[in-house]
């Protein structure tokens, strides 16, 4: 195919429409808009929370007033003006609710178009779903047979008040407020997200999932979400996550913490779907996230997998210390940009303890005029012996708008470590897409088809219920970035 | 049968050129159900071009000419609508995509030729059992069919996948483009024997080779000589033999003479 005509045919497209896209009209209590330690202590108090995780947000927030957004991103990144954002907005009249009866049915409903079902009758079978609204938790499903077998699964608002130890131990410990200019932003305004608590011994006997909607305008949301697996115990964590389509672009800072204790194993899956902003690049969510696990006891294992298709900008590095000897971490990605989307995206695999093993696989696939970024750090300790890393990393590239590039940093400081390094980039051919259309596949299937081939190791890694929807994702998003 | 007797394919005048360069030069040429068509050549006679042309490939302009499949307008149809409509093209290279199993290859493409037809998808067990039957009768590895398409496959179990896709598509229209190149004796018999096994009265077959020997095993009713861009000599099977004999120099002499 000519280049005048693959570019037509690049222009016809990028019409995609988000279907995650509507809002829900509800009456909203809200904090005024803009950022003070006024603002900090009205989140806690609206939390009810002890006065120690007020002191604490405090410190995060004195301590971010110090500090300057990062500038060392592979993007341009417009000036935010953080006393524009809302930092809670919350559903009127509940705080937290016994029973489904008493949520609004708007927000069900809410929950129900995104496929997200709360009732009783229509729940995914072996899912249990933690359903958060802006700022808060809506509703938990399974809770009560998940507590029988001693797993705990809540909003984090709730185990403050319920699990106080527990959390006042580990917050904290893997991602300090101190890491990060947007860590320290989510410490102290953090207004819900997901506590799971895995017993000794015990296998989490359903997959359990975090739903988050931003619905409110000029609202940011900043949840936190803290994992703790102890030892020889297991649990697979999947989260979703949609809002609806603005001009101007929100602001997710989210904080997830995993702590793996010994043998072990916390598979933690995302299939993020913010709102990419239109086609010229007009709104749009900020994803901006710190994920961190610690593979605190020996045998332990972590394990991420993303499956990255919306947001304006989606910048995190889902990351493993592998403090624990003979310890796993695991990272497998999958990063979609289209239009004028934008992903700096990749992990970081810290080797501390002996005989440690990483393993990284990351695809990204850009089309339109979008730009993809892996950026991915291996770093092996000085007394980490025989560390093994693995890292595979492709990029395909549709049209010839898009850019892909990649940062991988190596810093090895024991020399009896193996690292790999594999990298390639592809073009979508026209070739297969034509032999494809030969055999009676349209253009857009045959995109699709491709994508989910070259995505197939990282897709194979997510639950089953999962990664049917992640491949209708994929092909969604990329809905029209060929003709 | 009547069907028998309507013409499938309808070539006329048919110009083609790509990026400038003109390839056809006004050829003619008709198809009828169950008929099987060689055409041959010298390089650069066109054939290839022939094949790209009648599938659809955006690269190719067609200048003049027309094309009817079936009583429709062959050109005005996008490659995946012609591909509905019957036309199936054994690729000379094969492509490679990775990661996508033959499988759900095939399921795509046969479910999206059924709701073009207004067909529901086709059931996953009647799918099955058709794959089984379809793979004995090309004499098709079972292990080809779970694996990436194409990906790391010999240039044999290429070719015999093609016929393997043919077979499941069953098309009305087959045409193969130099399927026999890069073949040895061996996989060149089991692919010949795979598209015999698929002649029937229905279906039409248009056979591209710049070599005779292919057609020792598909033996073909009509053979067609293309050079420069036109179909300059037609006869039987026969015709197949006197070129392997005399190679492609005295059809140019005649032509030259003739023109």
């Amino acid at each position: 195919m000519s280049e005048t005509q693959e570019v037509d045919i690049i222009d016809q497209v990028v019409s995609q429409e988000y279907k995650y896209g509507f809002s829900t009209d509800i009456e909203m209590e809200t904090a005024p808009m803009g950022l003070s330690e006024d603002i900090v202590r009205f989140i806690s108090s609206k939390k009810n929370e002890p006065e120690w995780m007020l002191e604490w947000r405090l410190k995060a927030y004195r301590y971010w007033l110090t500090l300057e957004e990062p500038n060392w991103q592979n993007f341009n990144l417009k000036p935010i003006n953080y006393q524009d954002i809302i930092y809670y907005a919350a559903p009127k009249e509940k705080i937290k609710l016994d029973s489904l009866d008493q949520v609004d049915p708007e927000l069900l409903k809410t929950f129900e178009k995104l496929g997200i079902s709360l009732s009783e009758q229509k729940r995914l079978t072996g899912v249990a779903v933690d359903a958060v609204f802006d700022s808060v938790s809506i509703a938990t499903t399974f809770k009560d047979q998940l507590y029988e077998k001693g797993v705990i699964f809540c909003a984090i608002s709730e185990a403050l008040h319920e699990h106080p130890e527990l959390v006042k131990k580990h917050i904290g410990s893997v991602v300090p407020y101190t890491d990060n200019y947007f860590s320290a932003l989510n410490a102290a305004v953090f207004s819900d997200g997901s506590f799971v608590y895995i017993p000794k011994g015990v296998r989490c006997p359903m997959e359990l999932s975090t739903y988050f909607r931003i619905n409110a305008e000029n609202t940011g949301q900043f949840e936190r979400t803290l994992i703790i697996a102890d030892d020889n115990s297991y649990v697979s964590y999947l989260e979703g996550c949609t809002a609806p389509m603005r001009d101007e672009n929100q602001l997710h800072a989210a904080v997830v913490e995993l702590i793996a204790m010994e043998k072990a194993e916390i598979k933690y899956s995302t299939v993020q779907n913010w709102y990419p902003g239109d086609k010229d690049g007009k709104g749009g969510i900020y994803n901006f996230v710190t994920k961190r696990g610690s593979c605190e006891g020996a045998h332990s294992k972590i394990s991420w997998t993303q499956v990255e298709t919306g947001s304006a900008i989606t910048w995190k590095y889902p990351s493993c210390i592998l403090k624990g000897d003979y310890s796993t971490g695991e990272f497998f990605s999958v990063a979609v940009t289209n239009n004028m989307q934008v992903a700096d995206t990749g992990t970081k695999m810290i080797h501390i303890g002996k005989n440690t093993k990483s393993r990284i696989v990351s695809k990204g696939i850009s089309a339109g005029k979008s730009h993809n970024t892996y950026r991915g750090l291996v770093k092996v300790n000085k007394k980490a012996e025989n560390a093994r890393n693995h890292t595979q990393c492709d990029s395909m590239l549709i049209g010839n708008r898009s850019g892909a590039h990649t940062f991988p940093y190596l810093e090895i400081s024991n020399n009896t470590a193996t690292v790999e390094h594999e990298a390639s980039t592809s073009k979508i051919g026209e070739d297969q897409i034509f032999y494809c259309n030969q055999r009676g596949i349209g253009t857009e299937e045959a995109i699709g088809l491709i994508v989910n081939g070259f995505c197939k190791e990282v897709l194979n890694q997510l639950p089953m219920e999962f990664a049917v929807e992640a491949q209708k994702l994929l092909a969604v998003s990329l809905e029209g970035s060929v003709g | 049968m009547v069907h028998k007797q309507e013409k499938m394919l309808s070539i006329k005048n048919l110009k083609a050129e790509i990026e400038g360069k003109k390839i056809l030069n006004g050829l003619n040429l008709e198809v009828k159900a169950g008929e099987v068509h060689a055409i041959m050549g010298p390089n650069g006679a066109g054939k290839s071009t022939l094949s790209a042309v009648l599938a659809g490939r955006a690269d190719y302009e067609v200048t003049e000419g027309t094309v009817e499949f079936e009583g429709k307008d062959l050109l005005e149809l996008s490659p995946e609508d012609r591909a509905r409509e019957g036309v199936f093209l054994a690729f000379q290279y094969p492509i490679e995509i990775p990661g996508v199993s033959n499988t759900n290859f095939l399921k795509t493409a046969i479910n999206e030729k059924r709701k073009y037809q207004g067909l529901e998808p086709m059931e996953a067990t009647d799918f099955l059992k058709m794959m089984r039957e379809k793979m004995a009768m090309v004499e098709m590895d079972k292990s080809l069919t779970s694996r990436s398409l194409n990906e790391g496959f010999s240039g044999g179990e290429k070719k015999r996948n093609e016929i393997f896709q043919m077979a499941m598509l069953e098309p009305k229209l087959g045409i193969l483009d130099e399927t026999d190149s890069g073949l040895d004796i061996d996989a060149l018999r089991l692919v010949s024997e795979g598209v015999n096994k698929l002649r029937n009265k229905e279906r039409a077959f248009i056979v591209i080779t710049h070599y005779q020997r292919l057609l020792d095993y598909i033996v073909p009713d009509f053979v067609h000589v293309l050079y420069k861009g036109r179909i300059v000599k037609s006869g039987d099977a026969s015709l197949a033999k006197e070129l392997e004999e005399k190679g492609y120099d005295w059809i140019k002499q005649e032509v030259e003479a003739n023109s």
